[in-house]
């Protein structure tokens, strides 16, 4: 009998192929390297994700591995997306390096290796795949978040993001073992073939539950975001900022992949269930951040509002909702990093992470304290700025598909939301700085990260125009 | 013996790993325990269904599975030997400098 050669075409995953290359190179160069290596090695693993960009860009639609592995312009819309996380937080990162005197290259090879987890779960086609991916990224950003050795809040974020994460994994995976069960196939499209023809039986439901749950954990999702705010707090400021946009999107594709390629079908079961999870979500943010004291803490609550608003845009279940959240993700994205970049600025110069310790900002630091002035009004949803726009997307697919109640929940909630955001402004603006506060020199890095994301609020708030219709050429495959 | 009999000692075996981190208030290592168990319910749902269904692709699964179980297990002990080091107690009770 002749051996069935499967499709191999690696030049599919060329970018994922640079990226590993790249960690082991940078691991190599960490252990061998001159002296002052850690600064160079972040700047090279910004030229090889940034290469790694370019050849993404540049690549066509294909398939490999038996459809094991996709590259189509969702895929490629998400990873551009994750290579922008990744290359604006190890530029970030540089000034954190410098503080905490870390000159290796193990974090910048987590970092590298988490981005290439999310790069195969964006492109998986396969739930073998997608956990591979997720588990990659992951396992990576366990160890992250525990990166500060010696701090025992950083151990306790590793521990807990750890225990938490597996068991989410596990949810996850016991899900995929039912649908394996009853389809018989792990590939997405075999999956759908096979409950578009069979009858679903309770099983099958379950295992969609299940998976569903264990990506709700990754996304942080209410009800399963309990590991959110201690993680967010305890682990060092540059890694909590990673963890809060690559994750993300990341698992936002891959749910965007089950739910629409695997199981179209069972969109009556799924769909409820989101809409539950997205009015979760949308009142944990709102509601429970009002009572934070912690910067980190409340950016982690308002991280779970955020997913609340992407999912809405997600149960709309038309090219529209699926715009908006493509196009909520990349303002996500920006604003977080910005606001991060803000939050880790002011630790190099010894300012605590409560929202007490901003007193004042704005006396000693106008255009710090402007700069994160707009991207809390952003959060907030205040026009003329991009976070606006995502919001005004995200209302408009919820109404057009008739989910009138939830649109009007999330304009509360965003509301309430306002709140908390608007009290950092006026803490900034309205109190009175402690001595000798805020004496810090800005260095480049937090320089440009901050001009970028600054503009960036303000051009995609006034001009969406590129925005959306990016976002909308991304999503055609789901159409 | 029937798939029954094997998808319900995978169920007994999910069920006493997720109860086994939510009731433990003593140990850090049950909950690492716990979490292997998980993986082995699931490998075991995989080796059924794969027999059953007559398809090799659980199995490979399986394979991945218990790869990423035991590099799990050792970035999981990692963290709670640093934890160790910092707090010399691996309590789950003590786990509570993070609170809001």
């Amino acid at each position: 009998m002749p051996v069935q050669m499967p499709d191999i075409n690696l030049v599919t995953m060329l970018p994922e192929i640079l990226i590993a290359i790249l960690g082991l190179v940078v691991l190599l160069k960490s252990a061998w390297g001159d002296e002052n290596r850690g600064g160079k090695l972040v700047l090279m693993a910004i030229a090889g994700v940034a290469a790694a960009a370019a050849i993404t860009l540049g690549s066509g639609n294909g398939s490999s591995f038996g459809g094991f592995f996709i590259n189509d312009p969702f895929a490629r819309a998400m990873k551009l997306l994750m290579f922008l996380a990744t290359a604006l937080v190890l530029f970030m990162s540089m000034a954190f390096m410098k503080r905490n005197k870390y000159d290796g290259g193990e974090y910048q090879v987590l970092t590298l290796m988490a981005l290439l987890g999310g790069m195969i779960m964006a492109s998986a086609g396969d739930f073998i795949v997608l956990y591979l991916g997720l588990e990659l990224m992951s396992l990576s950003i366990y160890v992250l978040a525990a990166w500060n050795r010696d701090d025992v809040r950083s151990n306790e974020a590793g521990l807990k993001y750890f225990v938490l994460g597996s068991m989410a994994s596990g949810f996850l995976l016991y899900g995929i073992t039912l649908i394996y069960g009853t389809t018989g196939t792990t590939v997405f499209t075999g999956v759908a073939t096979a409950l578009g023809h069979g009858h679903v039986t309770s099983a099958t439901v379950l295992g969609v539950v299940l998976v569903l749950a264990g990506l709700s954990f990754k996304v942080a999702a209410a009800p399963f975001h309990m590991w959110a705010p201690d993680v967010y707090e305890g682990a060092p400021t540059s890694v909590t900022a990673f963890m809060a946009v690559l994750p993300k999107v990341a698992a936002f594709a891959a749910i965007f992949r089950v739910l629409l390629i695997a199981f179209p079908s069972l969109h009556s079961h799924w769909n409820p269930l989101l809409q539950l999870v997205a009015l979760f979500s949308l009142a944990v943010g709102a509601i429970a951040a009002i009572a934070q004291t912690n910067i980190k803490r409340m950016l982690a609550y308002s991280s779970i509002g955020h997913v609340g608003f992407i999912l809405l845009g997600l149960t709309a279940h038309s090219g529209l909702g699926y715009q908006s959240v493509v196009a909520y993700l990349a303002i996500y994205i920006f604003t977080n990093v910005g606001a991060f970049a803000v939050i880790l600025l002011l630790n190099r110069e010894g300012v605590g992470d409560e929202v007490a310790d901003y007193k004042g900002l704005a006396h000693k630091r106008p255009m710090v304290a402007f700069l994160m002035a707009l991207f809390m009004f952003s959060m907030a949803g205040i026009p003329p700025l991009a976070g606006f726009m995502g919001k005004l997307y995200v209302f408009m697919a919820a109404i057009q598909s008739g989910m009138m109640a939830l649109a009007i929940a999330g304009v509360l909630f965003s509301a309430i939301g306002a709140f908390y955001y608007l009290r950092i402004v006026k803490v900034m603006y309205f109190d009175q700085p402690a001595e000798g506060a805020f004496a810090m020199p800005l260095d480049l890095p937090a320089r440009a990260i901050l001009a970028v994301t600054g503009v960036i609020m303000l051009f995609w708030g006034l001009f969406p125009g590129s925005l959306l219709a990016w976002s909308a050429a991304s999503i055609k495959v789901f159409l | 013996m029937s798939l029954h009999h094997f998808l319900v000692l995978s169920a007994i075996l999910f069920t006493i790993g997720i109860v086994g981190i939510f009731l433990n208030r003593r140990n850090m290592i049950i909950i690492l325990m716990s979490i292997e168990l998980i993986l082995l319910a699931v490998n075991i749902n995989f080796v059924a269904f794969s027999h059953y269904l007559g398809d090799v692709s659980g199995q490979i699964f399986t394979f991945f599975v218990m790869t990423v179980a035991a590099a799990e297990a050792a970035i999981g002990l990692a963290i709670l030997v640093a934890f160790f080091r910092n707090r010399s107690t691996i309590d789950v009770e003590e786990i509570d400098s993070l609170k809001g």
